[in-house]
């Protein structure tokens, strides 16, 4: 084996991309050698600020590789035999073989080597490849090149066992050299090998080459600066991955900000923080409050220790938050309700109108949803009056993401209805698979209603998600929608809810156009749709969902119920024999139904003791399990069909279902027939496949 | 890290025009005077526009008053102004080592770098009434937006065979940081005149005024309806001068910069809902990709340097 080891040096990538273009990078690599008959192993790779890091151990030589070439067939005419000898390059008819065929009849062939390559011919073919067609999410042209990369590329170290792999790429030729850090690096540095590199980039050249090293000094050193200071870290996950992108040699430094700046919502201050200045937002461990004071993380250590890094940073915050006090100011000086009119000046969608209209459609739906979940109609009608008017303040024009909660707090601050504040500020919820749902009755008729009549309204225009393509989030919506039913167990019938939101469309506005009857069919299948794949993320079977949903679906809380017990009951000994019985007789009917039609109807006569006994316990079984399903207690239903299992057992071993007697054979095919049905009752054990 | 040489910095706002200037002439740059229509950025100078299409090398520098209206305070917000200066420099093609030049001229300019945190941000460019699009960073001094640095991938919706990179400084922004000033009238202009005596000027001695009247007459006396149909004229103009046998676009470009301002005056006027806003930048969008097709035409048809005969 050898060692492969390749640096990609270029101008600064974009901090979100590092991660995957490592990633795609070593894929790529190992990939197309694989193709070439390199197996690489012990596969390191590492990305940061300028440079992409590769290494495996490859073999030294792709192996050799037979291709069986085919000839003519053995009476061909002697120019044929003698052209196929010439293409193998055989000296004679003897170091052919001959392979027989029965149909066409028997024919020469040969095998031809393909020796080996080396792998220094091999990678830089392959290494030309990967950057001419890289992935990059957004890439550029830089001077006179057509070369595409995603800044302009610098240089490329490629070393096979410390060799150096002569190739050039957009007139960059490889070589063994490259740069540190841009202030604390010590000119060029040229490296050996991957270890020699290891060892300099590190040492001399004072760049941190590991993502995960980047992060783990940060959290570890922004802790303890922290605790030494008797404060607490607030730790965020996605920023610190992307600080761990911004920096080549990480230097954690707290700073202090004015404490009268911690009057405004902490949601504003640690936005701010987060968003425009990459700091981590720091608490006070007794209160839990934010304390005045960030975790700023620079690319480099300073002679002063950081003062003059710590304070310039926390000039900028400062007009940052200056910012935010006035818009603060300005925004209080009117009530929430008075921004209602203004709602007209902001488009929802060129072609659906303002967010005024929307808003007096949310209102229509939500106070028709409210008497399903209890809540007071005028209450609901003035949380969806307010939910919008914090669009059009200051704080959510800068602060985009804080919508619904600036509305929330600015109706706290002006004494307003607590379910109100609680509706407007968790209206948008939820917002991603682990965001939390709306708790409070207000809350959930207003979030139901935004999202359902979001869902109409771009269904009504034809604008539905397509493969990746989502740009209104109306996947998120109808999961929300999903998860807001059944974590609150909400017992809703869910086309109702869409034939309700139907009208209060027209009623809201008798100028919009009709809607088509198979657009609400639609809009049904894509949130059941977002229902299965829910369930199937909650580890339910993908079989049983489909058996249940068969059935029709509209009461979603039931409906997983059901699927739950059944995956229960399938797992137990009961449950599997319980199925394999229903799937025998379910397999009998099928292949009676393709010689002729089944005999539907009632059972009449019965001669046998066994099938008499499985139809009095079919007849009970059924209406206790009509009676269980009523009260949804499933896994009872389950329980009376499993009572079957002894009957049916008893009649398949002593009762001949294809009779000689053709009445007796219908009867018993009725039987069957009365079996698949009162399972059905259930699911529909024939779509199981386990 | 040690650093020789370290260079004074400059205390003065025309202090820092003057250093960057000469940076950038050290450079080899033209240094251009601003282009003397209202324009919005220091990148809609037909210097870079224009001449950052097709395949003559190009490297220029100057400062570009720039307009826009709609962020006028009337003198009283430390940070925002209608009437501010950019310092441009384009470089065509980009030369390979341009974030090392880059970085120099912050030194010239007497940033202390290894005190200061340097840092290159993801910012992906776009002005839309131009049609263009790069990609590059913000460059951040202790968290804070010092240039803007992009590599020019489209200009006047025109893919470009040559990419130029351009530089954009915000110079009352980049002055406050380097005098450690927090309110932008606060900024020395001028140091003090030693020969009669003259005490220092500063940034609102100059501009105070200008900030309070230009902010009333944008947002309260332009007379929409006549800016309107100046808009209207200045399209008209900008289409009729290229549409003649033998088309102008320089002159027609002005036109265009001229509809680009007036739009956003209306703007500053609150008189654009959202919907209409879109339009007029489309408007605005096809005059100035007209004018940059009609330019790249010319520049292709027109034989090297037959302006000399």
């Amino acid at each position: 084996m050898a060692e492969l080891f390749i640096e990609i040096f270029s101008e600064e990538i974009p901090a979100r991309m590092q991660l995957k273009a490592g990633e795609n990078f070593s894929t790529l690599m190992v990939s197309g050698l694989k193709k070439e008959g390199l197996l690489c192993e012990n596969i390191i790779y590492h990305t940061g600020p300028r440079r992409l890091v590769f290494k495996a151990d490859i073999p030294l030589k792709s192996p050799n590789t037979f291709e069986e070439k085919k000839g003519p067939r053995v009476n061909a005419p002697e120019k044929a035999i003698e052209g196929f000898l010439r293409g193998a390059g055989l000296a004679k008819l003897s170091s052919a073989s001959i392979k027989t065929d029965k149909k066409k009849g028997d024919y020469y062939f040969t095998k031809i080597e393909k020796k080996g390559l080396s792998s220094d011919q091999i990678v830089p073919e392959i290494l030309v490849s990967i950057m001419n067609n890289f992935p990059w999410p957004k890439s550029m042209k830089s001077g006179v090149s057509s070369f595409r990369w995603v800044r302009p590329l610098k240089g490329i170290i490629c070393l096979i066992d410390g060799k150096l792999i002569d190739c050039t790429i957009d007139n960059i030729r490889t070589n063994r050299k490259t740069e540190g850090h841009r202030r604390h690096g010590k000119g060029l540095i040229t490296v050996k090998n991957f270890s020699d590199y290891c060892q300099k980039i590190e040492n001399e050249g004072y760049v941190m080459i590991s993502h995960l090293d980047r992060k783990n000094k940060i959290l570890s050193d922004a802790k303890s600066i922290c605790e030494v200071n008797g404060l607490e870290l607030i730790e965020d996950a996605l920023l610190l991955d992307e600080v761990s992108g911004l920096v080549e040699w990480p230097n954690v430094i707290l700073g202090h900000m004015d404490p009268l700046f911690l009057k405004l919502p902490p949601e504003v201050i640690k936005l701010s923080m987060r968003t425009h200045q990459k700091y981590f937002a720091v608490k006070d461990p007794s209160s839990g409050n934010l304390s005045p004071h960030f975790i700023v993380v620079s690319n480099q250590t300073a002679p002063d220790g950081g003062a003059e890094i710590a304070k310039g940073n926390s000039k900028v915050l400062s007009a940052r938050l200056s910012d935010a006090k006035f818009f603060q100011k300005e925004d209080m000086k009117f009530n929430l309700e008075d921004n209602y009119a203004k709602l007209n000046s902001i488009v929802f969608h060129k072609k659906l109108g303002s967010v005024r209209d929307k808003s007096e459609r949310v209102a229509l739906l939500a106070t028709s949803i409210a008497p399903y979940l209890d809540a007071d109609l005028e209450i609901v009608k003035k949380a969806a009056k307010l939910a919008k008017c914090d669009l059009v303040t200051n704080m959510v024009i800068e602060f985009t993401s804080l919508q619904g909660q600036i509305g929330a707090m600015y109706y706290a601050a002006q004494g307003g209805n607590k379910d109100i504040v609680k509706a407007i500020e968790d209206q948008y919820k939820p917002q991603g698979p682990s965001d939390n749902v709306p708790k409070n009755p207000v809350a959930i008729a207003l979030a139901l209603a935004d999202k359902i009549d979001t869902l109409l309204c771009f269904w009504g225009i034809e604008e539905k998600p397509t493969g990746s393509k989502d740009p209104y989030a109306l996947r998120r919506a109808a999961l929300g929608v999903v998860r807001i039913i059944l974590e609150n167990k909400l017992k809703l019938n869910i086309s109702n809810i869409l034939e309700m939101a139907v009208s209060s469309r027209v009623n809201a506005d008798p100028c919009l156009p009709e809607l088509d009857p198979s657009i609400i069919d639609s809009l049904l299948f894509f949130i059941i749709d977002r229902f299965k794949v829910h369930l199937r993320d909650n580890g339910l079977r993908q079989d049983l969902i489909n058996a249940v949903l068969q059935l029709g679906v509209d009461d979603l809380l039931s409906a997983s119920n059901r699927i739950k017990s059944l995956q229960s009951f399938l797992s137990t000994g009961e449950g599997i024999n319980l199925l394999s019985v229903c799937k025998r007789s379910g397999n009998i009917l099928k292949a009676e139904e393709k010689k002729a039609k089944l005999p539907y109807g009632d059972v009449d006569t019965l001669t046998h003791k066994r099938s008499v006994e499985l139809l009095n316990a079919l007849i009970q079984a059924r209406k206790n399990i009509v009676l269980e399903m009523r009260n949804e207690s499933y896994s009872m239903a389950m329980t009376a069909l499993s009572n079957l299992r002894e009957p049916i057992d008893l009649f398949f071993d002593e009762v001949k279902v294809n009779d000689e007697n053709l009445d007796i054979r219908a009867n018993n095919l009725r039987l069957l027939i009365m079996i698949r049905d009162t399972a059905l009752e259930i699911a529909d054990f024939d779509a199981i496949t386990g | 890290m040690e650093m020789k040489n370290k260079t004074k910095s400059v205390q003065s706002f025309q202090g820092l025009i003057l250093a960057l200037q000469n940076y950038w002439a050290s450079q080899g740059c033209v240094i251009l005077q601003p282009f003397d229509t209202e324009v919005g950025a220091g990148t809609l100078h037909p210097a870079t526009v224009l001449r950052s299409l097709g395949c003559k090398p190009w490297n220029v520098a100057y400062v570009q008053p720039s307009r826009r209206p709609a962020d006028g305070r009337y003198g009283q917000n430390p940070n925002r102004l209608q009437h501010y200066y950019q310092f441009q420099v384009i470089m065509k093609p980009n030369p390979v080592n341009f974030q090392e030049l880059y970085l120099g001229s912050l030194a010239a300019i007497g940033i202390d770098m290894d005190l200061h945190d340097i840092r290159f941000v993801e910012d992906d460019w776009e002005n839309p009434t131009v049609g263009a699009w790069g990609l590059g960073w913000e460059v951040w001094c202790d968290g804070m937006e010092v240039s803007q640095y992009t590599y020019f991938q489209q200009v006047g919706g025109l893919e470009l065979d040559i990419v130029s990179g351009e530089l954009t400084y915000g110079l009352e922004r980049l002055a406050m940081y380097v005098q450690g000033v927090d309110n932008v009238y606060d900024l020395v202009f001028t140091e003090e005149n030693k020969i009669n005596g003259t005490p220092k000027v500063l940034y609102g001695d100059i501009f105070h005024q200008n900030e309070v009247q230009q902010s009333a007459y944008n947002f309260e006396y332009a007379d929409t309806y006549k800016i309107l149909e100046k808009f209207k004229f200045a399209e008209e103009e900008c289409m009729a001068l290229l549409e003649l046998d033998i088309p102008l676009p320089l002159p027609a470009y002005e036109h265009a910069l001229k509809a680009s301002h007036l739009f956003n005056l209306l703007d500053a006027r609150g008189v654009v809902s959202p919907t209409q806003r879109q339009e007029y930048i489309k408007r605005v969008r096809n005059l100035t990709k007209a004018c940059a097709s009609s330019y790249l035409n010319k520049e292709n048809n027109t034989k090297e340097k037959a302006w000399k005969n």
